[in-house]
């Protein structure tokens, strides 16, 4: 394979390997955290070492450095490593590294509020709840530095086009823009949240809050985190699947119309979240409904383009008939890790899909809303396709940007199957539990799931005690994992400078594709689309409401003021 | 685009349009919808029962850190109830067992929902939002019961 490679300053490369490393180990203590919530959910621990009896102040820490801390340091190192090689522009290193300090002290801020208890308001952080406004401020640079990151991309990508008429942006570009152009627009809805409602109200500048404007603000950014964290992953689907199972991508086509829709339907979709709520009518939750349905349709796009490509691969390798080249993929090849990262989270990946639309079903979301069936389903999105394929992403790019070789190849190779095992068990008991009335976000051990209590519920148990099963399996796997990752950080880096390559896919069926070549229309029709969707929403939530809330602890009934 | 791919993106959006069609059958022909905006009742701070009809009645709950009010109804089998909830603190959420009732209970509105009980029994209602340290021991039931009454 004589691969393109492209040369990072040393000082662009030391800021992606701490992107990268930094946010590992607040994962590990996060993915602790899950380990000890399955233990606590069973009833088999009251307390454990790091938040002594405290479930939530755990729940909190889980959510927050696994789905939002973990999540956009990666997407933003991945950025930082894929555009310029794609681009072959070298990376603003100054502002690159302003944004990476930014999110590095923000994130910590938010983690140390958390694990000392002045935040345990969950990673939605509903008000009246409130949290200790480093909490928020904390947050708050997190999202400005991931703003400042990207930024750094446009002119980079602005040169590119001048200096390459005609030519089609590589995949991989148009896949990161697309994730920071949905992450951008989301975000402005949660800054106005946190600036102009929690952050002044936490400190004491204004009183009252209106808790449904907050959480409708919430939902607006809510569900398009969804698509910020899934479109990296796609990027990785598209781009380097093909190439390291030894084929091509089915159809480039395919790939842009996918990103393009993302970019379209992936904002007016929020209140799908927000199905059971009161103050906002039943129609502009329908209309979001339809919404979530046309952004599914991306994703079905998706499973044929991927299954097609990874057919012609198992052709290639040999593979004859109908299925026969389901064999002969790299499913254990030790060499192809990476695969291995990327096949599992697809076939979770169809777990999930089919459960995130039935979440959406409208009336249907009345049996699975907030029951534990809904982190059964987003175990099998974030923590599925997401959570693998970044971490395979990880191990890759610190192998790449430290200069080093992956370290106990078996380990790495085998984690995503292990993990994988652990996670479909763990989440069939949250689903089942949850359509049998399961709330989620509970500390099922200290009631339901407690032989001593007038709330046991017996026909609960079995399937608590499955997600005790799935979450020590995955955690075995996530222990495999680190034991790879920190072995290969540590290890001896190989000699001369390093020179960064990615597996970059070549297209099968390639056409011009010219109306899918330019984001603008796709910003402005996404831009009218949640103008349309949320101002009804919007003007609801205003006129129904009424009154507003001072804050609470969560360890009183009584109002902090 | 080749054939097979058009193919695959036209059973995709049929795909679609058969669930979004099931959905809108359900609403329309079978009258099951989801909590829409309530603009004609007066917010409410303690909880009520009261009977509006033969086997019809309309409840008022309160949702606080950490109970709900009532916590436990007694209904004859067969009643319909207009369930109107609200929280008097944080927000809350319930769903009632084998029942299509999920509600959010939050500060600074009412949501509402009409809800039939069939059959006999003990219908648990577990709060399932986050409210704080003992928001997993906040739980209620509608006790159902047969004739009688």
């Amino acid at each position: 394979m004589n691969e393109e490679t492209f040369r990072f300053s040393k000082s662009n490369r030391t800021l992606i390997a701490v992107l990268i490393i930094i946010p590992m180990v607040l994962l590990f203590i996060g993915v602790y955290g899950g380990l000890m919530q399955t233990l606590f959910r069973a009833g088999i621990i009251q307390s454990d070492p790091f938040v002594g009896g405290d479930y939530y102040k755990g729940l909190t820490f889980h959510g927050v450095l696994n789905a939002i801390v973990f999540t956009t340091f990666f997407a933003v190192a991945f950025a930082n490593a894929l555009i310029p090689y794609s681009l072959k522009k070298a990376l603003n290193s100054k502002v690159a590294w302003t944004a990476g300090i930014l999110m590095l002290v923000g994130s910590v801020m938010a983690a140390i509020m958390t694990l000392i208890g002045e935040a345990t308001v969950l990673y939605t952080f509903y008000p009246p709840l409130k949290a200790h406004p480093l909490f928020y401020i904390g947050l708050t640079l997190l999202v400005v530095g991931s703003w400042v990151a990207s930024a750094n991309w446009v002119p980079m990508y602005l040169a590119w086009r001048k200096e390459n008429p005609g030519k089609k942006t590589p995949m991989a570009v148009v896949g990161l823009f697309t994730t920071f152009i949905v992450w951008f627009i989301a975000t402005l809805a949660v800054a106005v949240e946190i600036l102009f409602m929690l952050l002044p109200w936490s400190l004491g500048l204004i009183d009252e809050i209106n808790v449904m404007l907050a959480r409708t603000l919430f939902w607006f950014f809510g569900h398009p985190l969804v698509y910020f964290w899934l479109l990296p992953a796609y990027v990785m689907y598209y781009v380097f699947l093909p190439k390291i199972s030894g084929g091509k991508l089915y159809s480039d086509m395919a790939g842009r119309l996918v990103f393009m829709m993302f970019i379209v339907f992936s904002v007016p979709v929020g209140t799908h979240h927000q199905y059971m709520d009161p103050a906002i009518s039943s129609q502009w939750k329908l209309l979001h409904g339809i919404f979530t349905f046309a952004v599914a349709l991306p994703s079905l796009i998706t499973a044929f383009t991927l299954a097609a490509s990874l057919e012609y691969s198992g052709k290639k390798n040999g593979g004859k008939g109908l299925f026969g080249w389901m064999w002969k993929l790299p499913y254990f090849d030790k060499e192809k890790w990476f695969f291995a990262y990327m096949i599992t989270g697809l076939l979770i990946f169809i777990f999930g899909g089919i459960g995130g639309i039935i979440n959406a079903s409208y009336q249907m979301n009345t049996i699975v809303h907030n029951t534990a069936w809904v982190p059964g389903h987003f175990h099998l999105t974030v923590a599925g396709p997401v959570m693998l394929a970044f971490l395979g992403g990880s191990l890759y790019l610190i192998s790449q940007f430290m200069n080093k070789e992956v370290r106990l190849k078996a380990w790495a190779l085998f984690s995503p199957y292990v993990y994988t095992i652990g996670l479909l068990i763990m989440s069939y008991g949250l689903k089942i539990g949850g359509l049998m009335g399961m709330p989620r976000r509970t500390n099922t051990g200290a009631s339901y799931a407690n032989p001593d209590s007038i709330l046991f519920q017996a026909d609960w148990m079995i399937y608590i005690n499955l997600t005790v099963v799935g979450g020590v399996i995955m955690f075995v796997g996530i222990v495999m994992y680190i034991t790879s990752f920190f072995t290969t950080v540590f290890s001896k880096s190989k000699e001369g400078e390093a020179e960064i390559t990615f597996p970059i896919s070549e297209p099968l069926h390639d056409e011009p594709a010219t109306w899918l070549r330019n984001f603008k229309p796709y910003i402005v029709i996404a831009i009218i689309l949640i103008v349309l969707s949320y101002t009804p929403v919007i003007y609801d939530v205003l006129q129904a409401t009424y009154g507003g809330s001072l804050p609470y602890s969560p360890d009183s009934p009584v109002p902090l003021r | 685009m080749d054939k097979s791919e058009k193919l695959a993106l036209t059973l995709s959006g049929a795909l679609l349009v058969v669930f979004f069609g099931a959905i809108m059958y359900a609403a329309m022909a079978k009258n099951i919808d989801v909590p829409t905006c309530i603009t004609d009742m007066d917010p409410f701070t303690t909880d009520t029962l009261f009977q509006t009809g033969p086997d019809s009645y309309e409840l008022q709950m309160v949702a606080r850190m950490w109970a709900f009010q009532p916590s436990t109804v007694r209904l004859p089998v067969g009643s319909t109830v207009d369930l109107y909830v609200t929280s008097q603190d944080i927000i809350h959420g319930f769903k009632i067992e084998q029942h299509n009732v999920n509600l959010m209970a939050i500060p600074g509105a009412i949501n509402y929902m009409r809800v039939t009980f069939n059959k006999p029994g003990e219908f648990l209602f577990a709060c399932h939002e986050f409210c704080g340290a003992a928001h997993h021991t906040m739980a209620g039931r509608f006790i159902i019961e047969e004739g009688g009454s």
